[in-house]
């Protein structure tokens, strides 16, 4: 019983990472882009539940669209003002815009919200599903089912419709892809907004376990999420779940040891060890260079 | 840009027949003569600045946030020799910081039991006390190298992101071990999350600005060197350089190392100035910090990151008052400074007062006949930092 409790657990938390890094994953796919702001989207996602919850009292539903649609639009519109701008430029001045992006996130929240933990309200009154008499905890199921209806729908689009057959020609080829007559700059658009509303889907998994929202919230999230993508090769879908499936076990399992205030530490070292052994993260393309 | 390399190979010979053969066309300051400027300069702001503290124009507060300057100045400096020289992007500055800060305080710490020195003589000022904080400093670096060297070998394996996000990898570690590793170790030797205290107030304006001009002193001959240059050539062309005999592991480790002892130097004048080290500190948001510094100044440009390191470090100060809008402020800029000059405020180019000089020397400026240099200077200056000679010598050969 413990230890299937804490394999949901790890599903859970590892799920959550899951979403969380496909959408690091499918910025970077597309332009090279660590999108630094990613976890502070979801954080936005996060106070944008408890705005309309418990603040306009509107019932749940509303929230989760609210939250998923915000966070699209947010992810477009940062790529639209911050990104767009530099396509051409070198790659490290597109990171520190992104880093940039990320400050302005967290320091707006601070600044709107104040820096104290918000409550949000839970989704549902619903807290456990009986299943073959064990008790599961309805937030760990619904995210799992979530996550794994996400990563299938997400891995159709990409390969079965016409747009996501643009965003792997964009990704393969820039150029290339323009001369096509594939609008590049709308590909890449539409990309953060899928990465985006998954980071939205994310947010609201992510209150139902831990109801709250505080304006750093995004920063850790997002650094282990990106963790997990890197770790599972970033760019490659399977890689993102598999990463952040990896990532919330470990975390799981170091924490069932009692040695919690290790577990950063580890998630890091889990990440080094496997960029030494394989530079590219298990999933990763190798890519050799052209001189 | 790509064929920095093979220039930098040969132009020793180049540069040694030119000035020879040019003596009576282009007057130059002799080497002795530059450093003598630069010499003179770092003396008259130091009394300057001695001056000032000890007349009462600059208070007790300000001359903290001085010191604070100086050791942004070092952090930023020494981050530059691994972001613009050497071309890679390190997200673990503050790790090296608090290594370098927590093996400073330690030694000092530990070794004024064993010396005998109380906090009171760091005030009144004793040789001791002048050599347990050069000692101090040193162990710091060194511990911060030891680690740089660590990191350095596996991550410089990797490219780009992944470099970077192994060195946040690193960093983190840094800090997690910093803050659990009393209870496994069974005794006191960082203190945990409340922090190392006790600390003595070694750190004063007089010598953080003396570290601070030996820094950048040191950084910028090592730049000038053979060394500096092999660096420099990794920057614009990896392959190259390596297929021009450049031994590119050994001098990007070595960039890597150099970088990470000066930020532990910083990190331990930090320890003295602040005077209570706590993990939390160093955290991402620490390294990030240091890396806006030098972005903004622009990479590769010394006298940018000390400008960039100056203004960030005041302007918070400076806006206490709106001590909520500063951070946003802060984004917004350099958002905005990326969109607009990609290459940072300054780009790469440095200034150098010994050029000035020359310049006035041979009333060549830029306003006036544009003979000599000016016309394919900014082109060369955005590629070579800190090249003055060879850079104008080589230009001012291909229009003759």
């Amino acid at each position: 019983m413990q230890v299937l409790m804490q394999v949901l657990n790890g599903l859970q938390l590892g799920s959550i990472y899951a979403l969380v890094a496909l959408g690091y994953t499918m910025v970077y796919g597309i332009i090279l882009l660590l999108n630094f702001a990613h976890g502070d989207i979801i954080m936005v996602g996060a106070y944008i539940s408890w705005l309309v919850m418990a603040q306009l009292g509107m019932p749940p539903v509303v929230a989760m669209i609210l939250s998923v649609l915000g966070c699209t639009l947010l992810g477009v519109l940062i790529d639209k003002v911050a990104y767009a701008p530099l396509r051409n430029a070198p790659r490290l001045s597109i990171l520190i815009t992104a880093i940039g992006v990320s400050y302005f996130l967290e320091n707006g929240a601070q600044l709107v919200f104040g820096a104290d933990a918000k409550v949000v309200p839970a989704f549902t009154d619903v807290s456990t599903i009986q299943l073959g008499g064990a008790s599961l905890s309805f937030a760990a199921v619904a995210t799992v089912v979530v996550t794994a209806v996400a990563t299938v729908v997400l891995t159709l689009l990409v390969q079965k419709t016409k747009l996501g057959k643009a965003m792997r020609a964009v990704s393969e080829d820039m150029g290339a892809a323009r001369l096509m007559g594939i609008n590049v700059n709308n590909t890449i658009s539409f990309t953060f907004a899928v990465g985006s509303a998954l980071a939205g889907i994310g947010a609201i998994l992510y209150t139902m376990a831990y109801t709250q929202a505080t304006p750093t919230m995004g920063m850790m999230l997002g650094t282990k999420a990106f963790v997990a993508a890197v770790l599972g090769g970033i760019g490659s879908i399977p890689g993102a779940v598999v990463g952040g499936l990896l990532v919330g076990f470990a975390e799981v399992i170091v924490t069932a040891l009692g040695l919690s205030v290790w577990k950063d530490a580890v998630v890091f070292l889990l990440l080094i060890i496997v960029l030494i052994v394989r530079p590219t993260g298990i999933f990763g393309r190798t890519m050799s260079e052209k001189v | 840009m790509t064929d920095n390399a093979p220039k930098g190979e040969a132009r020793p010979v180049i540069s040694a027949t030119a000035s020879k053969g040019r003596t009576g066309a282009y007057r130059r300051l002799p080497m002795p003569a530059r450093y003598a400027i630069n010499a003179i300069l770092v003396l008259v702001f130091l009394v300057v600045g001695e001056l000032m503290i000890d007349g009462g124009a600059i208070s007790r507060y300000q001359s903290t946030v001085l010191e604070q300057v100086g050791i942004y100045i070092i952090l930023a400096v020494s981050l530059n020799i691994a972001t613009g020289y050497l071309g890679q992007l390190p997200l673990g500055h503050a790790g090296f910081m608090s290594v370098g800060g927590y093996g400073c305080a330690i030694f000092i710490v530990r070794m004024m039991e064993t010396l005998g020195v109380t906090a009171r003589d760091f005030v009144t000022g004793s040789p001791v006390c002048g050599l347990l904080f050069v000692g101090g400093l040193l162990v710091g670096g060194l511990c911060a190298a030891v680690c740089g060297l660590i990191i350095g070998i596996p991550a410089l394996r990797l490219k780009g992101d992944y470099l970077a996000i192994i060195t946040l990898a690193f960093s983190e570690i840094i800090r997690v071990v910093m803050l659990n590793i009393d209870s496994v170790l069974g005794f006191k030797l960082t203190g945990g999350a409340a922090g190392l205290t006790g600390i003595p107030g070694y750190t004063s304006f007089l010598n953080v600005f003396v570290v601070v001009a030996v820094v950048c002193f040191l950084i910028h001959t090592m730049m000038k060197s053979r060394h500096g240059r092999a660096i420099l050539a990794i920057r614009d062309n990896e392959i190259a350089a390596e297929a021009t005999g450049v031994n590119t592991t050994y001098y990007k480790t070595l960039a890597f190392v150099v970088s990470a002892f000066f930020a532990g130097v910083a990190g331990g004048l930090y320890a003295g100035c602040i005077g209570v080290l706590q993990p939390a500190v160093f955290g991402f948001m620490k390294s990030i910090e240091i890396l806006v510094m030098v972005v903004l100044g622009g990479m590769g440009s010394m006298l940018g990151s000390v400008i960039s390191a100056t203004f960030l470090t005041i302007l918070p100060e400076a806006l206490r008052a709106f001590s909520e809008y500063r951070m946003i402020v802060y984004a917004v800029v350099l958002i905005l400074v990326m969109i607009f000059r990609p290459q940072g405020l300054l780009g790469s180019y440095d200034f150098s007062l010994s050029r000035v000089i020359e310049r006035v020397l041979n009333h060549d400026f830029p306003w006036g006949k544009g003979g000599t240099g000016k016309g394919s200077a900014p082109d060369a200056a955005d590629h070579e930092p800190s090249e003055t000679t060879d850079a104008e010598e080589v230009s001012a050969d291909a229009g003759r």
